[in-house]
């Protein structure tokens, strides 16, 4: 009886039941290259059409570095988060994390701190909060969507309770260093881009290649798959959870003082209800929900599409609101029409599980 | 572990029936707690804010329950809210609609945005968190295009509608009353009624739910659609209790909501938890936040303390749930046991 | 082994149609996002909104020297709060009268990072001003700084931003701060007896406008010995927030015997909740800023005796006029100097005091009760 994990990340089916096991026929070369990501570059391509047809400004090379102020520091968050999912759990936690660090570094600096202690500080605390995370969800077992929802809350509690309704800084205080907060008005220098954009794009480098390259990453890939089988090969699951969590944590810290830079200042609700953003960017990019597919190209592009459609709504001055309804809108149909595709080849409970279940990790 | 052992093993089916009495108590223990500390906790009019303030999320809890009871979440429901509420304020100003059509249309709306939310996900398979995440953004973006700076005034809306918001019986709020009416009788459709007893099945193992031949996606579909039409009756509550909607309304309601559901013990992975588990969950919160606002506590404490309160009743739930899975092992184990020390007698 | 074949024919079979099904869904997906793409666009090419003139570089002086064809960006709170509407209204009739533009753009929650894109696409459309109402003090600065580096005239109006000179700005005050601060706390003093606990509802924490004028009250009520002023609570600008902030406050407090609430989204709800609590009415007085329009059911039946507010209008049209003239270089943020705004007349640049800048006062707080409340349609 053949019961072939599927390799991670490959479009190929396994093989028919009763069927002898066989290396699977080399699949045509336009095979490949007409996956998730194949429709993100065709989106992009139409986004950045779109807005260069509608809006005068679009192409000018500013545009570029206002696109990385805007989207960058939501962006690098979306990294760990990718990871996460990845291996079938969610983090969300993640910008409730960056409003904490960021509080914390301002609480810091308002006491007199200097800036490099108080930076660590800060990610140290960002350290912490993925330390938490990862215990309750690998140690406790539980839920990772409904502990994320707790430590969400928690954080947020945590940076009004270190800032309270103080933007730091405040009068008295010193302004932030000058090295620090060019990074909200230059770009990196040379290029048009900005210095988060810079940081994401190394940071995207990095997560592709541990996640595409490497055994962690196939770890990454079988966890989410089939944690059990995952765990009898010898992964060890609840330590590779229990890091990318840390990760996440340290990451959104990160992004908190990078955004807390950027502003040249923070207030307690900095980052307020980005988590869903977050997660509508790494879905969009070819993330499974369930964990065990998707890649950081496919997040990279998504993050170009949001950044890009952001940037030419707003220049043209469409109402806000129709901007939501344009992402949410593109979210359901990157899912809908593969999941009518879908639809049309399911053939019934042949092993598969109905693909609207939540999740077929049950912890019990 | 089915609906059915649950239900008619006493043992455990008296441990579920105490995650529902703990939380109970736990409401008692933080209102004797408060009232200690403040003697006017207790008076009549803050009784009733405690119940009102519960009242929207503990409705909006039903639904998620029965949509999380199978294995799915619906984050749509604060934007449906939102949506209805202004939908039917609007209607109410422009074209004078009589009262009671008010909250027709209110979960006529709220059940057509239940349906989509339901549609694709049964008919499409697509993981219902990434359904309802889209649905949020879309329906939001359509409510604030709607309200668009012209929000929903009181003097627009007809007072006899928002009576319903402020109006006590026996000191008790209408609208706790009618969300009591809605828990009590969704909690007996679900306990009594096949099809809310196969919701528990569709939760707790999909497949074999849909082998033993349960119309998994039919139940599937109504539970979007109940949960999507009881949002919409909680947007006419909510534009009877404010008298005033604007696009904010419902905005950041799911993620509390699904924190009343949990700490109100509904289990986030489906096949267990009760509607009246999730109200109960959504009071206890609600008496907290008033409690800290008593006690004089910071404002800005509220929600660590609410965060902290969240993660331990998940960890207590989890806990619990592995108490009654080692229950379900000994009982299995005795019984393997008896089979066989007695191998003439039945297992 | 030819069963084997077979089923190597067939998986190849197999897998070429699922990638055909998948190629069709890819393009699907792509022509329908794109589809839906060109749908949103022309909707929106057709609906612009502010004046209608269209604005060009080369700009001639107008008779009251302001230059014609200027834009001006008005950056409010969020889209939807309906004071800043009306007073975004009011800097639409001023550029229209003097043959200049307003886009009017922001977004739909009252955080900096909503603005920022803003700031940025009046950057790149080389606005000749921008008038903003701060969400935050501080984290505009960056953005706003970068503005007036390639020219654009930076004005604040209603909420002021904390920038020190980086950039320099020009603050609309709707009324002396200082006037705003201690006028609240008079009146409230007034109906009161001058004694008794009191509390304020604001609106966001970190609101600047309320803060400023909190910090006032707080001097102004030493002056009354008797009256304390126990908490302060943050409704967020947000209806149902303020009414839960409120009923938090109520309990907490029972011998509360008046709030100030210097935001008309705050006093709304306060207002709605004692009209439906009557019995609250006989040891509570509310006070605050309000829109009349909002606010007369409520003093017309005797929940609210008074109230005070300014013309946002006004503001608006006020700020409108600075904004051009600032632009066309007939005034500057020198102290003193001078602008015509109008029908409103002449307005003079109030050297900068306490933490802030250079501004301009509309004039004072008008003070609404039963018998001008009606006359008012703002």
């Amino acid at each position: 009886m053949s019961s072939e994990i599927a390799p991670p990340a490959a479009d190929t089916q396994a093989p028919e039941r009763g069927q002898p096991p066989e290396a699977a026929p080399r699949p045509p070369w336009w095979h490949t290259a007409l996956r998730w990501e194949t429709g993100l570059v065709v989106v992009l391509i139409a986004a950045l059409l779109f807005g260069s047809s509608e809006s005068a400004t679009f192409t000018s090379p500013i545009t570029l570095f206002y696109a990385g102020i805007n989207v960058g520091y939501i962006a690098i968050m979306a990294l760990p988060m990718t990871l996460i999912v990845v291996t079938g759990e969610i983090d969300l936690s993640v910008a409730s994390m960056l409003g904490m660090s960021g509080a914390l570094l301002g609480n810091l600096w308002h006491h007199g701190w200097p800036i490099w202690p108080a930076m660590l500080l800060a990610l140290a605390a960002g350290v912490l909060g993925g330390a938490l995370n990862g215990l309750l969800v690998t140690r406790l077992g539980l839920p990772s969507i409904a502990v994320t929802i707790g430590t969400l809350t928690l954080f947020r509690g945590g940076a009004e309770i270190l800032l309270g309704s103080q933007t730091i800084p405040l009068a008295s205080d010193r302004p932030f260093p000058a090295w620090l907060t060019k990074i909200g008005v230059v770009p990196v220098s040379g290029t048009e881009l900005s210095y988060t954009t810079v940081i994401f794009i190394v940071l995207a480098i990095a997560c592709g290649v541990v996640l595409h390259a490497t055994p962690l990453g196939r770890a990454m890939f079988a966890t989410g798959l089939q944690p059990e089988a995952a765990r009898f090969a010898g992964i060890r699951v609840a330590r590779v959870k229990f890091w990318l969590y840390v990760f996440s944590g340290i990451v959104c810290a990160f992004a908190g003082i990078l955004l807390t830079a950027q502003n040249s200042s923070v207030s307690y609700n900095a980052g307020f209800g980005l988590e869903l953003n977050v997660v509508a960017i790494v879905l969009l990019g070819g993330v499974s929900i369930f964990g065990g597919r998707g890649t950081i190209p496919g997040v990279v592009l998504s993050v170009a599409i949001v950044g890009s459609l952001q940037m030419a709504l707003t220049q043209m001055n469409i109402d806000p609101n129709v901007q939501q309804i344009v992402i949410g809108g593109l979210l359901l149909i990157s899912v809908v029409i593969p999941g009518l595709g879908r639809a049309a080849r399911w053939r019934g409970p042949s092993g598969h599980k109905p693909p609207w279940a939540l999740s077929k990790r049950h912890r019990l | 572990m089915t609906a059915r052992t649950a239900l008619t093993s006493p043992r455990l089916a008296s441990i579920l029936r105490a995650r529902e009495a703990g939380t109970a108590v736990l409401v008692l223990v933080v209102f004797a707690a408060a009232t200690l500390k403040d003697h006017n906790f207790a008076d009549a009019g803050s009784v009733q804010q405690l119940l009102t303030g519960a009242s929207l999320i503990a409705l909006l809890g039903v639904g998620e329950t029965l949509v999380i009871v199978t294995r799915n979440v619906d984050l749509s429901v604060g934007s449906v809210l939102g949506l209805c509420a202004f939908t039917v304020g609007d209607l109410f100003r422009h074209q004078h609609i009589p009262v009671w059509s008010g909250f027709v249309i209110a979960v006529a709306l709220g059940a057509a945005v239940g349906a989509i939310n339901g549609l694709i996900t049964t008919v499409a398979r697509v993981p219902s968190l990434v359904v309802t995440l889209a649905m949020l953004y879309i329906v939001r973006g359509v409510d604030a295009k709607l309200v668009s700076g012209s929000i929903v005034l009181p003097s627009q809306v007809p007072s006899a509608f928002a009576a319903v918001g402020y109006r006590t019986i026996l000191g008790i709020p209408w609208l706790a009353i009618i969300v009591a009416v809605v828990v009590a009788a969704v909690a007996y459709a679900m306990r009594s009624f096949r099809s809310g007893r196969e919701l528990y099945a569709i939760g707790s193992n999909p497949e074999a739910a849909t082998l033993a031949g349960v119309p998994s996606g039919r139940r599937v579909f109504m539970a979007f659609v109940t949960s999507g039409a009881l949002a919409g009756l909680g947007g006419a509550l909510f534009l009877a209790l404010f008298a005033q909607v604007d696009n904010s309304a419902g905005i950041g309601y799911e993620l509390n909501v699904i924190a009343a559901v949990v700490v109100g013990g509904v289990a986030i992975f489906g096949g267990s938890g009760t509607v009246v588990g999730a109200a109960l969950g959504a009071l206890l919160l609600n008496t907290i936040q008033q409690a800290l606002v008593a006690v004089r506590s910071s404002s800005f404490w509220n929600e660590a303390i609410a965060g902290a309160l969240l993660l331990a009743a998940i960890a207590f739930d989890r806990w619990l749930a592995l108490r009654v899975a080692r229950g379900l092992r000994t009982a299995q184990g005795a019984h393997r046991d008896l089979s066989v020390a007695a191998p003439g007698s039945s297992s | 082994m030819k069963r084997i074949n077979n089923a190597r024919a067939q998986r190849r079979q197999a897998l070429r149609r699922q990638a055909l099904r998948r190629q069709a869904t890819v393009i699907f997906a792509a022509v329908l996002a794109g589809s839906v793409i060109a749908a949103c666009s022309s909707s929106a090419s057709s609906s612009p909104p502010g004046g209608s003139t269209t604005s060009s570089s080369t700009a001639s002086p107008s008779s009251t020297g302001a230059k014609k064809g200027l834009v001006v960006y008005y950056i409010p709170k969020d889209t939807q709060n309906p004071y800043e509407v009306l007073a975004d209204k009011g800097g639409e009739r001023a550029l229209s009268e003097l043959g200049g533009k307003v886009v009017v753009s922001s977004g739909t929650v009252d955080t900096a990072a909503a603005q920022i894109p803003s700031i940025q696409a009046a950057i790149q459309a080389h606005a000749n001003a921008i008038v903003i109402a701060g969400n935050d003090a501080k984290a505009l600065c960056p953005s706003l700084n970068q503005a007036a580096q390639q020219g654009i005239k930076i004005l604040s109006f209603d909420s002021d931003v904390d920038c020190g000179a980086a950039p320099d700005h020009l603050f609309i005050n709707q009324a002396d701060t200082q006037t705003i601060g201690t006028s609240e706390v008079d009146i409230l003093a007034k109906e009161i007896n001058s004694s008794g606990q009191i509390a304020i509802l604001s609106a966001a924490a970190s609101a600047t406008n309320q803060n400023s004028w909190i910090v006032y009250m707080k001097q102004e009520l030493q002056k009354y010995p008797n009256m304390k002023l126990v908490k302060i609570v943050y409704g967020n600008d947000d209806p149902a927030t303020s009414l839960t902030v409120l009923q938090g406050l109520l309990s907490a407090y029972p011998n509360l015997r008046g709030i100030i609430s210097p935001t008309t989204v705050g006093i709304q709800a306060a207002a709605q909740y004692l009209n439906t609590h009557k019995s609250l009415l006989s040891k509570l007085v509310l006070t605050g800023l309000g829109l009349p329009s909002q606010m007369k059911p409520y003093v017309l039946d005797g929940t609210v005796k008074e109230f005070e507010l300014w013309n946002p209008s006004n503001l608006g049209y006020l700020a409108g006029y600075a904004a051009a003239a600032l632009a066309s270089g007939t005034t500057t943020l020198s102290t003193d100097s001078t602008f015509t705004a109008g029908t409103l007349g002449s307005y003079k640049v109030l050297a900068p005091a306490g933490g802030t800048g250079p501004s301009v006062v509309l004039g004072p707080p008008t003070v609404f009760d039963k018998a001008n409340v009606a006359s008012f349609n703002f």
